[in-house]
């Protein structure tokens, strides 16, 4: 671990420092026991931040500390349940194109190049729109996980082509161990250091869609997510009444969020590399 | 003959592309539970009190045909081809009846594609060469610093770059309109100013997050071609520095960010639709978002299929100028 770190370049470092900030906040923080930020008028409307209430109050009398604490966790967890989808779903299909190669290779292919070029919101703006109302968070996670596979699954494939001539392919080929055995005790291990920085991009994607469809209202309406928290904010007019802390936490948070997640990926990425020796 | 076959491969997988995302928009709205039709009759229900079952028969037959659910399920797959894509005829839209949906559709599409082609074109052009400034001059303090900015800018989401922008130069400084505006009557001077007026903090919002990634992409790639075999050949021949950055380098490096930029269409066509919705910018955008507000169904799939089509269009045109550009797919 303190290798590790000694040899981690300063992205890497501070992305690990944001990230876990915000892993502390969301997943540790959020369990500290406190009252649902949810409800109405639980205190004064519109406090300025004091030692009760860090953050202040909302003008229907929310904590505001506590309903960032939440939208954190839920951001979070939508952006993990998506990226797992995501990168496992991409990963199998990727492997299964690269591996069979023929006409299934050939569909498959054109099946994931279409997804990945096709402009994602729109059609997700039809979906939750349909859902308008109805929509859940795993829901919403299955509808974002749908644009998730694609991208993986495409590097993947071509990973997959290269490795699969290399000489110790070939060796555990003529030892005769079986092409499921080869795929996982051989590509796997590859394929995951690569998976690691995908699933953080993955990660990241599927907070940015959710909280773009919050703005425009799609995302389930009790779910306090941070695109659900500065849409609430802006519908009841937290600009106007100059209400900073209350538009302004989510915004920062979203902001720091997104650089922290982005570091660490990048940082991660040149790690790789500098440790291949490139 | 080579590029015969090549284009008539990216026709297909473009004609593919759009069919498939065509069909997919077809078929997900009517594997949802919930009826437009009937949702529609309960709005209307709703607003002025209940109808007689002769006048409701009537009028669900009547809203059937609109929205394209009479006959077979075939039978209305072909008709949304053939009517949808092929003549960009959706029908009626809801929330301004009885006006066409791709009449409407045809006012807004150009405030989004001049934002749109604009915004990228220019953050591919800037974004480029100022990473391949600092990729080229890796250890200059001022590459470092572009390199910071970009990073720091890039991963944010489109709309949060808006809303700040919004909330300082609109709300604070004042400097700006809060919403966008479009003077339509008073003369096509006036016309023109307000659009440009209109455009600049969701053109600035769309460059900032555009030009952030051009940069940090270049950077690298310029970094690893700058220590190339024949980069370090031409230092020993002596040519000069602005020689090799022009000649070697960027035209090496600006081949792979031609295939990226029309990879990039569609994140950028996201994009814009967030920030027009954030400053109220008359485009498709807005225009979606209007249609979720009102439950104009006609309308949300006569601009997603649009955007696909679109979308599709511009990467079609990007990949197959690729081989002109590209001297070793030209001659060989």
């Amino acid at each position: 671990m303190k290798k590790f770190w000694n040899n981690a370049n300063s992205r890497l470092k501070a992305g690990l420092i944001i990230t876990s900030f915000f892993i502390i906040l969301g997943f540790g923080v959020y369990y500290i026991p406190h009252i649902n930020p949810f409800s109405y008028n639980t205190y004064p409307a519109k406090l300025n931040p004091s030692w009760s209430h860090l953050l202040g109050t909302t003008s229907m009398g929310q904590d505001i500390f506590w309903l960032l604490i939440e939208a954190i966790h839920n951001s979070l967890m939508i952006g993990l349940i998506v990226a797992l989808i995501g990168t496992v779903v991409g990963v199998f299909v990727g492997l299964l194109a690269g591996f069979s190669g023929g006409v299934l290779d050939r569909v498959l292919t054109v099946v994931t190049d279409t997804f990945v070029v096709i402009p994602s919101l729109p059609i997700l703006v039809l979906m939750t729109a349909l859902m308008k109302g109805t929509s859940t968070v795993i829901m919403m996670a299955l509808v974002l996980a749908m644009f998730a596979w694609a991208w993986p699954s495409r590097q993947i494939r071509s990973l997959a082509l290269s490795i699969k001539e290399r000489d110790f392919i070939h060796t555990a080929w003529f030892s005769g161990e079986g092409t499921i055995q080869i795929v996982v005790t051989e590509i796997l291990p590859f394929a995951l250091t690569w998976s690691l920085s995908n699933f953080m991009n993955a990660t990241l994607a599927a907070i940015a869609s959710e909280s773009s469809l919050a703005v425009l209202g799609l995302s389930p309406a009790n779910l306090i997510s941070l695109g659900n928290m500065i849409q609430w904010a802006r519908a009841r007019n937290a600009i106007f009444a100059r209400q900073w802390f209350w538009i302004g936490s989510p915004i920062v948070a979203t902001v720091l969020l997104f650089v922290g997640l982005f570091l660490l990926i990048t940082g991660y990425n040149d790690y790789l590399s500098m440790k291949r020796g490139r | 003959m080579k590029f015969g076959k090549f284009f008539a491969l990216r026709v297909l997988t473009w004609a593919l592309t759009i069919w498939i995302g065509v069909t997919f928009i077809f078929f997900i709205p009517r594997m949802f539970p919930s009826d437009p039709v009937e949702s529609m009759i309960g709005q209307i229900q709703s607003r002025s009190g209940q109808m007689d079952p002769v006048q409701l028969e009537t009028l669900r037959r009547s809203l059937r045909l609109q929205f394209g659910l009479e006959g077979s399920l075939l039978e209305q797959y072909g008709t949304f081809l053939w009517k949808g894509l092929l003549h960009f005829d959706f029908g009626p839209s809801l929330m301004s009846y009885p006006t066409s949906v791709g009449e409407i559709i045809s006012t807004y599409l150009p405030y989004t594609l001049i934002l749109s082609l604009t915004t990228t074109t220019l953050a591919w052009i800037i974004g480029n060469l100022i990473g391949l400034q600092a990729g080229f001059r890796k250890n200059k303090r001022s590459s470092k610093i572009m390199e910071g900015i970009a990073i720091c800018i890039y991963p944010i989401p489109y709309f949060i770059i808006a809303l700040i922008l919004q909330i300082v130069f609109a709300f604070i400084l004042g400097w700006f309109p809060l919403q966008s505006t479009i003077n339509n009557s008073g003369g096509f001077a006036l016309f023109i100013s307000s659009i440009i007026r209109a455009s600049i903090l969701p053109a600035i919002s769309l460059l900032m997050v555009g030009t952030g990634w051009w940069i940090i992409s270049m950077k690298s790639l310029s970094g690893t071609t700058a220590e190339d075999d024949f980069v370090l050949y031409a230092r020993y021949r002596g040519l000069s520095e602005g020689k090799i950055g022009k000649n070697y380098v960027f035209r090496n490096s600006i081949l792979t960010q031609i295939t990226a930029l029309a990879m990039s269409l569609g994140g950028a066509f996201n994009g814009s639709i967030m920030t027009e919705i954030i400053f109220g910018y008359p485009g498709v955008g807005t225009l979606i978002q209007k249609a979720i507000l009102q439950s104009d169904y006609n309308m949300i799939l006569g601009c997603i299929t649009i955007s696909i089509v679109a979308i599709s269009t511009a990467t079609l045109i990007v990949d197959v100028i690729y081989p002109f550009i590209d001297p070793r797919i030209r001659y060989n």
